[in-house]
C-alpha cells in the first residue's frame, strides 16, 4: 500500500464535493418549501406528460391496424389447444384427446417415481406426499388446473427463452437490444404484464398461461447466453475438428455441453412460472391461486392456511426436482446389465401405473377424492388461530395502533410532503456520491419520468412502504443473520432455510400477515417485511462467511475481542454483499407492496389494480415502468456502491 | 523441398491476439512493438514445411505458441497475416463446406485438455466424428470400440469422462482423433497425463502406426525424450517464433542460436546423435573387424564403443555397405561428456 492511496484521489474528491453541495441544495430546497414557488414543489398539471395516450395509441395501433391481433390470436389459439390436452389429462374437462382424467394415484406414483429417480428417497416421498396431500384435502382439481398451466407454459417459455438466448449469443446487436430490455423486464411488477395481455387476449385461463410464459422467459434468456459463453473453447475445437457443421456444433456440442445452465435456466422459469400463476388469478385464472384470493378476502384463514401450504409443497417440490435435475450427472451401466438393471425407475413406473389403474377400477376413491370425502384441517386451524389471537390480540392490536399512528402515518405524511424538486435533487447527489456525474444522470432519468407521468404522489406511498419495509427488514435480518453465522450449522441451515423460503410465491405471505392483523396497511408492511428479511438474512450470512479465513486468523493474533474483529473486520468486508441483499430485498419489496395492493393501499399498486380492471393499457404500464424505475434506480445506486467497495478492498490488500 | 510434396506448409505466418487495429506486421515487427499497442503475437513469421508421412515435434516453453500454430494449421484460428497451406490448398480461402469436408476426411487433432464431450460416453465420443460425417450406428461402433481398444480402454466403453481419470480421457481424446483414419494428425501434449508406462506403451503404439500408415504429424511435447524417440524433425519455439527447424541430430550437435543451445543443453547427446552422424570417409584408412550400424545411437552402441580398443571404429549404412569410420574419442565424448 502506497501513500498516495491513503488520501482520496482527486477524482473522489471532487465526487465527493459535488454531492455534498446538492445535498446542501436538497437541504434547502426541503426547508424553504413553504416559500418556494409551487412548480418546484409539485410539477404543474400542464407539464405532465401524456404517456398513457401514447401508450395508449401505440396499442391501438398495433392491435386494430397492424393486425399484431391475428398474430396473438394465433398464438393463443396453439396454447389454448395444449391447455385443453393438460386439461383433459389432469381433471377431465370434456375436450381432446377424452382419455382423462388420469387418476390422482397414478398421477402421485408418477411424481413419486420421477422424485426417486432424481433424488431418491427423500425427493420421492416428497413428491409422492405432496399429491397425496392435495388429493385427501379434496384441492385436486384446483391443483390440477394450476398445474396444468404451468406444464404448458414453462415449455414454451423455454424454447422462447432457448431462441432468444442464442439470437443473443449469436449477434452483439440483439444482445444489445435484449440486455436493457430485461432489467427492464426483471423489474416490471407482475401486474404490468397482465394488463396487455388482457387488452390481446381477454382474462381467464389461456391469458394466464400467455402472462405466465412472458413472465418467465427473462432468466432463461440470461441463462441461456451464460451457458452458451462457458462451453470450454476446447470441446467447441474439438467438435470442429469432428467436421461438424454449425447446426451439428450447436445441437450436439453446445447445447449439450451447456446442459446445467440451460436447467438453472428451465428450474427458474418453473419458479416463475409457479409465482406467476398463483396471481394470474386476478386475471381470471381458476386454480390454486384464485381459491387462496377469495378465501383470503373472504378471511376464511383456516381454508386459506390449507392452499398455502399446498402452494408451498409444490414450489418446495418443483424447485427441488428441477434442481435436482440441473444437477444430475450420467453414470454409466455395466454393458452387461439386463434392461431391467438399466431402466430400474422406468420398470417402477410401468408398475405402479398399472397398479394405480387397478386400484381406481376398484374404487373411484382413488380416481377422485370428492369434496364431502376430504379431510380438512381448518376447523381446528380455525380454532387454534382464534385461541392465539384473543392472547395476542391486545398486543397486535396496539402494535397497529402505534404504527399507524406513530410512524406511519406521520412517515407517509412527510414523503408526501417533501417537495419533488428536492427529492430529484437527492438523487442525483447520490448518485452523483457512488459514480459521478454518469450515475447522477443515470439516476436522474429514472426519476424524472416519473414526477413526468403525474403519479409522483402514488410513487412516494410506495416509496415510503418500500423504505419502512426495507428499514425494518435490516434490522431484523441483519442481526440474525449475525446469529446465524456464528455457527457453521446454524448458517447451513438458516442458509436452506432462506433458499426454501425464497422458492414460495409472494402471495403466501400474506396469509399469517392477514390472520394477524386483519387487512389494512399494517399487515401489507409487515407481508413486506417479512418477505424482504429473507435475502438481507442471507447476504449477511454469506457475507460473514465470505471472509477469508486468513484475515480473522490475523485479527485473532492481534488480539481483537469478537465484537471488535466483528465491527472492525467481518462486517467491512461483508459490506459490498450485503448491499447486494439489500438490492434484492428492495427489489422483493416493490414487488409485494404492489401485489399487497389489493388488501388496502393507497400507492402505485392500488391503481395498477384499479388498471387492470379497467384493462387500461396505457396507464398500467406507465404505472408498471413506475415502480421498474423505483427498482432500477435503487439497484443503480446499490450495486455500484457494492463495486466501488470491492475494488477498493481489493486495492487496498494487494 | 518444394511446396508440391507438402503436406502442410506456412509462409511468415502471423497470429496476434488483441483488440483494435494492429501495426504492421513486417519480418522485423517484435514483440514489444506488439506489446505497446497491448497485442499479444503468439505466433511470430513463421515458415514451415511438413513433408507427406513426416512427423514434426515442436517443442518450446509454456506459452511460446505451440498450441497456437497448430490451431492455425487446422485453421481453429485464423492466421492475422501469412498463409498456411494444406495439401496445396490456401486453408484460409477455404468456404465453410469445403473445410468441414477436409476435417472429416483428412484431420485429426488431440487437444491439450482433451475437449470431450461430457455428455457422451467413452464410445460416443470416439463415435462422434463418424457421426458427424454421416456413417450409419452399427458401424460407427464397431469402429470406435475398436479404437478403444487400441488404445487400452476395452470394459470403459460406457464410461462418461467424469469417470475417467486424466490419462483415460487422454486416450479417449487420442482415439476419437483416430476414429476416422486422418492422413494429416495434430497432437497437443497428447501424453502428458500418462503413467510412463503406459506413455511408453503408446510411443511404440505410436511408432507402429506411424510405420504402418503414411501419416504426417505434426506433435507438441514438453519432453525431450520423447521427441527424440519420435521426431523426424523437430521446431524449437520461443515468444512466437521458431528459434529452428531440423533434425534432432543437429539440434543438439549444431544449435542455430544460443537459445537453441541452452534448450538443448540437458539432453543426452548419446541418446540423439547416432553412429552414421560420426562417419568419417576413410581416406584409404581400412579397418577390420566388428562394425557398427548407422542408424543406432550412440547410447545403443555404448558397451561396444567403450570395450573396442581400435582409434577408428567402421560403419556401415541400413544396406550394409561401408559408410566410414567413427573417431572413437569423439565418439566416447560424447558417451562420457568431454574429459575434464
Ligand atoms: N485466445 C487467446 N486470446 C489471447 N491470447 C491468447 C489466446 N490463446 C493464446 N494466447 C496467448 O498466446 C500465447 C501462446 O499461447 P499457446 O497456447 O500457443 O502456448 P503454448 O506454447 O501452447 O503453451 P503450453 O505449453 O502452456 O500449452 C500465450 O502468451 C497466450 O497467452
Ligand atoms: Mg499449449
Amino acid at each position: 500500500m502506497t501513500v498516495v492511496s491513503l488520501h482520496p484521489a482527486p477524482a473522489a474528491f471532487d465526487q465527493r464535493r459535488t454531492a455534498q453541495a446538492l445535498l446542501l441544495l436538497a437541504a434547502l430546497l426541503t426547508v424553504g418549501r413553504n416559500v418556494l414557488p409551487e412548480q418546484l414543489v409539485r410539477l404543474p398539471e400542464a407539464m405532465v406528460i401524456p404517456f398513457a395516450h401514447w401508450i395508449n395509441a401505440v396499442f391501438a395501433f398495433l392491435r386494430d391496424d397492424l393486425g399484431l391481433m391475428t398474430l396473438t390470436r394465433t398464438f393463443s389459439d396453439v396454447v389454448e389447444f395444449c391447455l385443453d390436452v393438460t386439461a383433459n389429462l389432469l381433471y377431465g374437462k370434456a375436450r381432446w384427446p377424452r382419455v382423462g382424467p388420469i387418476p390422482w394415484v397414478v398421477i402421485a406414483a408418477t411424481a413419486a417415481t420421477v422424485g426417486h429417480a432424481l433424488g431418491g428417497r427423500r425427493l420421492s416421498v416428497l413428491a409422492g406426499g405432496t399429491f397425496v396431500w392435495i388429493a385427501l384435502m379434496g384441492q385436486w382439481q384446483w391443483a390440477m388446473e394450476t398445474l396444468s398451466v404451468i406444464v404448458v407454459a414453462a415449455p414454451f417459455s423455454v424454447l422462447l427463452g432457448l431462441a432468444l438466448g442464442t439470437l443473443a449469443w449469436r449477434f452483439r446487436a440483439a444482445e444489445q437490444i435484449l440486455n436493457p430490455l430485461l432489467n427492464i423486464a426483471q423489474s416490471l411488477p407482475h401486474f404490468a404484464y397482465m394488463i396487455p395481455v388482457v387488452v390481446f387476449i381477454g382474462v381467464g385461463p389461456k391469458a394466464g398461461a400467455i402472462v405466465t410464459i412472458i413472465f418467465s422467459v427473462p432468466p432463461m434468456i440470461r441463462l441461456t447466453l451464460l451457458g452458451l459463453r462457458s462451453v470450454p473453447p476446447e470441446i467447441i475445437e474439438s467438435g470442429k475438428m469432428s467436421g461438424a457443421t454449425r447446426w451439428q456444433l450447436m445441437t450436439r456440442v453446445r447445447l449439450p455441453a451447456a446442459r446445467t445452465e440451460l436447467l438453472i435456466g428451465v428450474n427458474q422459469v418453473i419458479m416463475q412460472s409457479l409465482a406467476m400463476v398463483v396471481l394470474a388469478s386476478f386475471i381470471g385464472m381458476p386454480g390454486l391461486g384464485q381459491k387462496l384470493l377469495q378465501l383470503l378476502q373472504a378471511l376464511k384463514i383456516g381454508l386459506s392456511f390449507e392452499i398455502g401450504l399446498t402452494i408451498v409443497l409444490l414450489a418446495i417440490l418443483l424447485d427441488r426436482m428441477s434442481k435436482a435435475w440441473a444437477h444430475r450427472q450420467p453414470v454409466h451401466h455395466a454393458t452387461d446389465a439386463s434392461w431391467l438393471k438399466r431402466h430400474p425407475h422406468l420398470a417402477a413406473w410401468i408398475v405402479l401405473t398399472v397398479f394405480g389403474f387397478v386400484l381406481s377400477a376398484l374404487h373411484p376413491y382413488f380416481t377422485e377424492v370428492e369434496r364431502k370425502q376430504a379431510l380438512s384441517l381448518a376447523g381446528p386451524i380455525d380454532a387454534g388461530v382464534d385461541a392465539l389471537l384473543t392472547v395476542i390480540a391486545p398486543v397486535a392490536e396496539w402494535l397497529r395502533w402505534f404504527l399507524i399512528t406513530w410512524v406511519l402515518i406521520p412517515l407517509r405524511d412527510a414523503f408526501l410532503w417533501l417537495p419533488t424538486s428536492a427529492v430529484l435533487v437527492f438523487v442525483a447527489a447520490i448518485g452523483w456520491r457512488v459514480g459521478g456525474r454518469r450515475s447522477a444522470l443515470v439516476c436522474l432519468s429514472f426519476a424524472m419520468p416519473i414526477a413526468l407521468s403525474g403519479w409522483w404522489d402514488r410513487a412516494m406511498i410506495t416509496v415510503y412502504m418500500v423504505t419502512v419495509s426495507v428499514v425494518l427488514a435490516i434490522l431484523i435480518g441483519v442481526p440474525l443473520g449475525l446469529i446465524a453465522a456464528a455457527k457453521p450449522k446454524r448458517a447451513e441451515r438458516m442458509l436452506l432455510l432462506c433458499d426454501t423460503m425464497q422458492t414460495f410465491p409472494s402471495f403466501i405471505y400474506l396469509i399469517p400477515v392477514i390472520m394477524l392483523f386483519g387487512v389494512n396497511d399494517v399487515a401489507v408492511i409487515a407481508a413486506v417485511v417479512v418477505f424482504a428479511t429473507v435475502p438481507i438474512l442471507r447476504y449477511t450470512i454469506e457475507g460473514l462467511r465470505g471472509v477469508p479465513p486468513e484475515l480473522v486468523e490475523a485479527a485473532e493474533m492481534s488480539g481483537a475481542s469478537r465484537g471488535q474483529m466483528l465491527r472492525h473486520v467481518k462486517l467491512p468486508l461483508a459490506v459490498p454483499t450485503l448491499l447486494v441483499g439489500a438490492n434484492q430485498s428492495i427489489m422483493f419489496s416493490l414487488f409485494m407492496v404492489i401485489i399487497a395492493a389489493f388488501i388496502g393501499t393507497q400507492d402505485l399498486g392500488q391503481e395498477m389494480q384499479r388498471a387492470l380492471s379497467a384493462a387500461d393499457v396505457g396507464k398500467g404500464l406507465v404505472l408498471g415502468f413506475a415502480v421498474a424505475f423505483i427498482g432500477l434506480l435503487a439497484d443503480h445506486i446499490l450495486l455500484t456502491w457494492s463495486r466501488d467497495r470491492v475494488a477498493l478492498l481489493s486495492s487496498r490488500s494487494s | 523441398m518444394s511446396d508440391q510434396d507438402s503436406v502442410i506448409s506456412c509462409h511468415n505466418l502471423w497470429k496476434v491476439f488483441g483488440p483494435g487495429r494492429m501495426p504492421e506486421l513486417t519480418p522485423t515487427t517484435t514483440t514489444e512493438d506488439l506489446r505497446a499497442s497491448g497485442h499479444i503475437a503468439a505466433v511470430r513469421n513463421v515458415s514451415l514445411s511438413i513433408k507427406r508421412g513426416e512427423m514434426l515435434v515442436v517443442m518450446g516453453l509454456s506459452g511460446s505458441g505451440k498450441s497456437t500454430l497448430v490451431r492455425c494449421f487446422a485453421r481453429l484460428l485464423d492466421a492475422t497475416s501469412g498463409a498456411v497451406m494444406v495439401e496445396g490448398r490456401d486453408i484460409g480461402a477455404m468456404t465453410e463446406p469445403e473445410l468441414i469436408d477436409l476435417r472429416r476426411r483428412k484431420m485429426g487433432m488431440v487437444f491439450q485438455s482433451f475437449g470431450l464431450l461430457p455428455h457422451r460416453t467413452a464410445l460416443e465420443n470416439v463415435a462422434f466424428p463418424l457421426e458427424m460425417r454421416g456413417q450409419d450406428r452399427s458401424s460407427r461402433i464397431a469402429r470406435a470400440t475398436e479404437m478403444l481398444s487400441l488404445v487400452g480402454l476395452n470394459g470403459r466403453e460406457g464410461y462418461f469422462p467424469r469417470e475417467l481419470s486424466g490419462g483415460q480421457q487422454q486416450r479417449v481424446g487420442i482415439a476419437r482423433s483416430l476414429a476416422v483414419e486422418p492422413d494429416i494428425w495434430f497432437l497437443d501434449e497428447p501424453f502428458s497425463a500418462l503413467d510412463p508406462l503406459i506413455r511408453r506403451e503408446m510411443q511404440d503404439e505410436f511408432l507402429r502406426l506411424k510405420a504402418m500408415v503414411a501419416k504426417t504429424i505434426v506433435f507438441i511435447t514438453h519432453d525431450f525424450d520423447e521427441a527424440i524417440r519420435l521426431a523426424d524433425r523437430i521446431a524449437i519455439m520461443k515468444d512466437g517464433a521458431v528459434e529452428q527447424c531440423d533434425t534432432p541430430e543437429r539440434i543438439v550437435m549444431a544449435p542455430a542460436t544460443g537459445y537453441v543451445a541452452k534448450f538443448t543443453s540437458a539432453i543426452d547427446r548419446a541418446r540423439v546423435v547416432r553412429a552414421g552422424a560420426l562417419a568419417r570417409p576413410s581416406r584409404g584408412q581400412s579397418v577390420d573387424g566388428a562394425a557398427l550400424p548407422a542408424q543406432a545411437t550412440l547410447h545403443e552402441i555404448a558397451r561396444q564403443v567403450v570395450s573396442d580398443p581400435r582409434p577408428h571404429l567402421p560403419v556401415t549404412a541400413a544396406d550394409g555397405g561401408f559408410l566410414g569410420l567413427m573417431d572413437r574419442a569423439e565418439a566416447l565424448d560424447i558417451i562420457l561428456g568431454p574429459a575434464a
